[in-house]
């Protein structure tokens, strides 16, 4: 192998990566702080297709960034609302973001479908992954802030008897998790493929999603896992270019099939999974208990 | 007062729909992707749309789209046989059982399977010779390439997707012996991100040419972005990658969907299998791209396609051999559409084994 080659490979693997790397951190910190957002497929969708039509219809990058990130804090603002104030199921309030964000999505971009852009340089948002893996590691072990979001995780009662704001602390850390699902989304529409089609982040919402347990809500970890993912994926389609014969099908489901065995590795475990997962991961908070 | 005049439009409402519903037939789609991909949904599309100007008032359509090749296609389809539609177009390789399935539920409807072998009294098979539109892009490529290696990104391991690969190779080869075509299956027919990664990593290998056997035009703006050329898939994709697209082997359903229509507003219809190409209009090459190709490739090309609907040529003349070296189409003879339509074997020459 030249060195030219893995340098391509490298490039190739950053530039794929990169969409679950935003995606996975965002609900990292989410789920840091005892929220399960299965949303992310959906905001990814609105995400993409928000900053897409932004540029086509305004010609500016910097406008169609920030409509796009809009619109993640609208949906997961939205989400926060039902899942915090209303308290509905959310597992359920996830699944049905998901599908209202495909649905919304492939409405929005009916007629922009075959609109060719411009796309931009994905290595702004390739460093700026690596520097939000840090800031969030930072954040999380390192803040005080970072510990409350923590705290609130792993006991909402206890936190809220220490006077912090439940509430208050988990719509931020949503709506963080949903700013990175968009610009996973608008990532994917602008740089990675720039183009508009419906569905096109292609089940990159849920690759993430399992990343997080993947990576045992670990900063670090996440984006190790992400690589490996990516890289698996690459590397697969050299091996199969250069004429190796692989099972193709296996490495599609990789991702899910690692996730598994993370999972029955720390659920074997009880410490493990106590040191793994927060533990009120997905516990609805009620304020008057 | 007000309610005599509801009570009227109500009934006359309810007189006017079953007026409509009563000369109406209903048609309806099942897409596998969605009709914006700019690839094979979008053509069926288009088919379907050609369909409605040709016909006008004596039908309605209807289209369910993004519809997995799973079980959820039986309910697709069967939601479809259920609402009263006469004709129902499934337009994927892999609705072939689904299809089946529901057919036997509904005797009266009417069913045409796009790309599939197996056929009932209510169901007919159709496909594009799309093989012959492989041969003239095969034969582009062989001259085209300067590295001598082609990239090729595949969907799933169907007779339709190694029928094309097969039938390019023989013409790249036939004109370039030296010629390699480097092959990555994907396992889905729509991923634009998994699509462009496939066409960097050709590119990265070496590959100076992309072909493409899945949906979106990802793979030609990658190809465009490399400065590497590239072919189309399905519909004419020159406007996303317009220096590096050039050609592409379009599917044209539009024809074949009114006549299948019109039999079922005649009563005319009967199951048949139907597989076309160059000659009868349901396989067309996009206009040749002039600023990247010479003058005499164009018209060899043109000539190729001549020949083709002539019978003059076809993609598979013998003498054929497969990997193992073993002649499978002796020489003077030609490939028959039995071994055509089960080809699961690479031809001699080409790197690498058929995933099962």
């Amino acid at each position: 192998m030249s060195i030219e080659l893995i340098i391509g490979i490298l490039n190739i693997v950053l530039i794929s990566t990169t969409p679950l790397v935003f995606a996975g951190i965002g609900e990292l910190v989410t789920e840091k702080s005892g929220v399960l957002n299965l949303g992310l497929e959906g905001l990814m969708l609105v995400g993409a297709v928000t900053g897409f039509i932004t540029l086509v219809l305004t010609g500016n990058y910097f406008y169609s960034l920030f409509l796009s990130i809009i619109s993640g804090v609208i949906l997961s603002g939205i989400f926060a609302f039902l899942v915090l104030n209303l308290m509905t199921n959310q597992i359920a309030t996830g699944l049905a973001l998901t599908i209202f964000g495909i649905g919304l999505s492939a409405m929005l971009g009916k007629k922009f479908g075959g609109t060719p852009i411009d796309g931009l340089n994905p290595y702004y948002f390739i460093v700026i992954s690596f520097l939000l893996v840090f800031f969030v590691a930072y954040f999380l072990s390192k803040t005080k802030t970072g510990l409350i979001v923590r705290a609130v995780g792993e006991n909402h009662n206890s936190a809220y008897a220490l006077g912090y704001n439940v509430i208050k602390t988990r719509y931020l850390t949503i709506i963080f998790g949903g700013v990175m699902s968009s610009l996973a989304g608008y990532y994917i529409s602008i740089c990675y493929a720039p183009m508009w089609q419906e569905g096109m982040t292609a089940g990159r919402g849920w690759i993430a999603l399992a990343l997080v347990v993947f990576a045992t809500w670990k900063p670090w970890r996440l984006l190790v896992g992400a690589y490996i993912f990516g890289g698996v994926a690459i590397m697969q389609m050299n091996l199969q270019a250069i004429g190796v014969k692989l099972p193709g099908q296996f490495f599609n489901m990789m991702p899910y099939l690692a996730t598994i065995i993370v999972l029955v590795f720390i659920s074997s475990n009880k410490l493990r999974l106590k040191l793994s997962a927060p533990s009120s991961l997905n516990i609805p908070f009620e304020k008057n208990q | 007062m007000l309610r005599k005049i509801l009570t009227i439009l109500s009934f006359l409402a309810l007189i006017s729909v079953s007026a409509v519903q009563a000369d109406q037939k209903k048609i309806g789609f099942i897409y596998i992707g969605p009709p914006g991909d700019h690839g094979w949904t979008y053509m069926h599309d288009q088919g379907r749309i050609f369909m409605e100007n040709a016909l006008g008032d004596t039908i309605s359509t209807t289209y369910i789209e993004n519809v997995p090749e799973n079980a959820d296609a039986v309910r697709a389809i069967r939601k479809l046989a259920a609402s009263g539609h006469d004709l129902i177009f499934t337009t994927s390789f892999n609705y072939m059982d689904q299809t089946l399935e529901v057919a036997k539920e509904f005797p009266d409807v009417k069913f045409e399977h796009a790309t599939g072998f197996k056929r009932m009294d209510n169901v007919s098979t159709y496909s594009a010779r799309f093989y012959e539109g492989r041969t003239i892009i095969g034969h582009i490529a062989g001259k085209m390439t300067k590295t001598n290696t082609i990239g090729y990104i595949v969907s799933f391991p169907i007779p339709e997707v190694i029928r094309g690969i097969n039938a390019f190779y023989l013409a790249a080869s036939k004109v370039n012996p030296d010629v390699k075509i480097k092959i990555i299956w994907n396992y889905s027919w729509y991923d634009p991100g998994k699509e462009a990664d496939a066409a960097n990593t050709l590119i990265n290998q070496g590959a100076d040419i992309i072909v493409q056997h899945t949906d979106s035009y990802a793979p030609c703006q990658a190809a465009e972005k490399a400065g590497v050329l590239a072919f189309g898939q399905a519909s004419n994709q020159e406007a996303f990658c317009p220096n590096s697209h050039m050609t592409s082997i379009e599917d044209i359903w539009g024809p074949y969907y009114a006549a299948k229509a019109q039999a079922v507003v005649d009563g005319t219809w009967t199951s048949e299998d139907t597989w076309q190409g160059f000659k009868d209009g349901m396989v067309e090459m996009s206009p040749y791209n002039t600023k990247l190709l010479p003058l005499n490739i164009i018209l060899e090309a043109k000539n190729m396609e001549t020949a083709i609907e002539n019978g003059t040529l076809h993609p598979f003349e013998g003498p054929i051999y497969n990997q193992a070296g073993e002649l499978v189409v002796k020489e003077g003879e030609v490939a028959d559409d039995g071994m055509l339509a089960s080809m699961m074997f690479y031809v001699q020459g080409i790197d690498g084994e058929v995933p099962q």
